[in-house]
């Protein structure tokens, strides 16, 4: 009891220290590349809070959702055919193999310089990118699903569906999980790039533009904003999957006690 | 060969020529062809250089409404056994037949409870929702299958963990979860891998009598795999022994014990001495 106190103390007390320090350090700096943190607020809210809320902000916001949400459904449900359709599994195996080796990250440029930047197109490299590693995870989850559910339930004649509603999917569901929180990094990663490298409205074009027009504060407000969604998004993330897999959560706690 | 035999029906070892004329006027009654036959069934696992052949030419039938246990040393190839007649594993030459008809897949008639039981239960589900699982699709009425499940669940003595998961129990607790789930589907033809091996004595002997009960009740036709001899003489009409390798049947042996058996006065009978010590010299005696 005591011991967990500590830790959530440590946890929520260490960035507020940072962030003290930070504000403390700052606070006579006349430094343009390094702005008190005072100023890099006052913009961060003036910017992203009213002027730009709806016209930027918004849009980074839905690309993202939008993009790892139709990854996320296609990668599983990709990962499912192809773990289980034996035809779709040798046409598709060398492929999986190749990009399991690639972070990513990596994939970003790719994509970047494949399809271009308009709006449709960026929500394309989002979902492109964020796919594999659901995919790949899925693909992994499925085959390693012991053999001993499948025996089940072949003698319990479940059907189809409910073997891969009932079965396949919650076994293969911590590792489809783990793939999918790559996934979320890594389309959060492509929305910010897409708009960096050439969009004039987002997030990222916005930081981009301050940084290219000499406006550090404004440039650290927009690091602050994305390092602000970030983490909201993986704690969404995180809160989502202790409900979802309380199970496995449970089970590991257990077996490691 | 089968010197003990007091039951004249008993078809020894290796005898393939048994049809259903031969075990008329048995105590199976009139005509029935046995529910569960197996006849001159081989498993070989792999082919070529690696095939390992575990099954040789076994042949043994179970009749409708009979408890026949097997016994037979460890890894002889019981559970190969179990997975040929469930139709998980195809069979290398032979058959397994129910009814006469050849066992292709699993058998809408029948439950398996897996050996390795801890594996066999979903850890995303609880107790009663294990228990549900493959009661969905048969599309009973609700109470029905409510009904079903709290039968079974106390039939295991499981009731107060119903809505515990299978990881938060002892290893013979998810043993009777296992054993539950078979007994509230209901199939016509049991079969149990070992099923009482990890729980206290007091419950394998509750479970032993919950088996004869539900053959009893439902007229169900049970085959048991144990290591325990005191157990298949105690539960079987009859006890089909094993021998190494690969697994052939050594013997037949039929056990003619009165019929409610009970735990106390059906273990210290002199006949039942006497059959363990058959079974046994059986399983001892060098193949
Ligand atoms: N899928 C498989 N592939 C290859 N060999 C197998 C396979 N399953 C079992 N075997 C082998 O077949 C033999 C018999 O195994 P089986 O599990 O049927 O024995 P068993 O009689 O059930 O043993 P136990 O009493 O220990 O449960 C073993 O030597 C095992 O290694
Ligand atoms: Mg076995």
């Amino acid at each position: 009891m005591n011991r967990k106190l500590i830790n959530w103390g440590l946890g929520i007390g260490t960035p507020l220290l940072l962030v003290a320090a930070w504000w403390a350090v700052s606070q006579n700096s006349t430094n343009t590349f390094f702005p008190p943190l005072a100023t890099i607020l006052e913009r961060f809210q003036a910017l992203w809070l009213f002027d730009h809320f709806g016209s930027d902000v918004l849009l980074s916001l839905r690309n993202l959702a939008l993009g790892y949400a139709l990854a996320t459904v296609i990668g599983v449900g990709l990962g499912f055919v192809t773990a289980l359709v034996p035809v779709v599994r040798w046409a598709l195996d060398p492929l999986i193999h190749f990009f399991r080796g690639i972070p990513p990250v990596a994939l970003v440029p790719i994509f970047i310089s494949l399809i271009g930047f308009g709006i449709e197109m960026r929500l394309v490299s989002i979902i492109l990118a964020a796919l594999f590693p659901t995919l790949i995870a899925t693909v992994d989850g499925i085959r390693s699903v012991d053999p001993s559910l499948k025996d089940v339930s072949a003698v319990y004649r479940l059907t189809r569906t409910e073997k891969l509603a009932q079965v396949y999917l919650p076994a293969a569901g911590p590792q489809i999980a783990a793939g999918m929180q790559v996934s979320l990094q890594v389309a959060f990663i492509v929305m910010i790039a897409s708009e960096m490298l050439g969009a004039s409205q987002g997030i990222g074009a916005m930081t981009l533009l301050a940084q290219q027009s000499f406006m550090t504060s404004d440039m650290w407000a927009g690091i602050l904003l994305l390092g602000v969604i970030g983490f909201g998004a993986n704690m969404l993330f995180e809160l989502a999957k202790n409900k979802v897999l309380a199970w496995y959560v449970g089970s590991r706690r257990l077996a490691k006690s | 060969m089968n010197t003990t035999d007091t039951n004249p029906a008993l078809n020894p070892a290796g005898t393939t020529d048994m049809t259903a004329d031969s075990t008329s006027g048995n105590a199976g009654g009139a005509t029935a062809p046995p529910r569960l036959e197996v006849t001159a069934l081989s498993k070989t696992y792999g082919s070529g250089a690696n095939a390992k052949c575990v099954i040789e030419d076994l042949t043994f039938t179970v009749n409708t409404g009979e408890v026949v246990c097997i016994v037979g040393p460890s890894g002889v190839g019981k559970t190969t056994l179990l997975k040929c007649l469930a139709g998980l594993q195809p069979a290398t030459s032979g058959t397994a037949a129910i009814d006469g008809r050849t066992i292709a897949g699993p058998p809408p008639e029948m439950a398996l409870v897996f050996q390795d039981y801890s594996r066999s239960l979903m850890p995303w589900l609880t107790v009663r929702k294990n228990v549900r699982l493959p009661l969905r699709h048969l599309h009973l009425p609700t109470q029905e299958m409510n009904q079903r499940i709290d039968t079974a669940l106390e039939a295991v003595g499981l009731a107060h963990a119903a809505n515990q998961y299978p990881w938060q129990l002892s290893g013979g607790m998810q043993q009777r979860v296992a054993i539950a789930r078979a007994l509230a589907y209901r199939p016509e033809i049991l079969i149990m891998d070992e099923p009482f091996a990890s729980v206290d004595a007091q419950t394998r002997f509750e479970l032993e009598d919950l088996c004869l009960k539900i053959r009893e009740d439902f007229g169900m036709t049970i085959l048991v795999v144990t290591h325990d001899i005191d157990e298949a003489v105690y539960l079987s009409d009859r006890v089909v022994v094993l021998g190494s390798k690969p697994a052939r049947v050594l013997d037949v042996i039929g056990i003619d014990l009165p019929a409610p058996r009970d735990q106390i006065s059906t273990r210290s009978l002199p006949e039942f001495a006497e059959q363990r010590t058959t079974v046994l010299s059986m399983i001892r005696k060098p193949a």
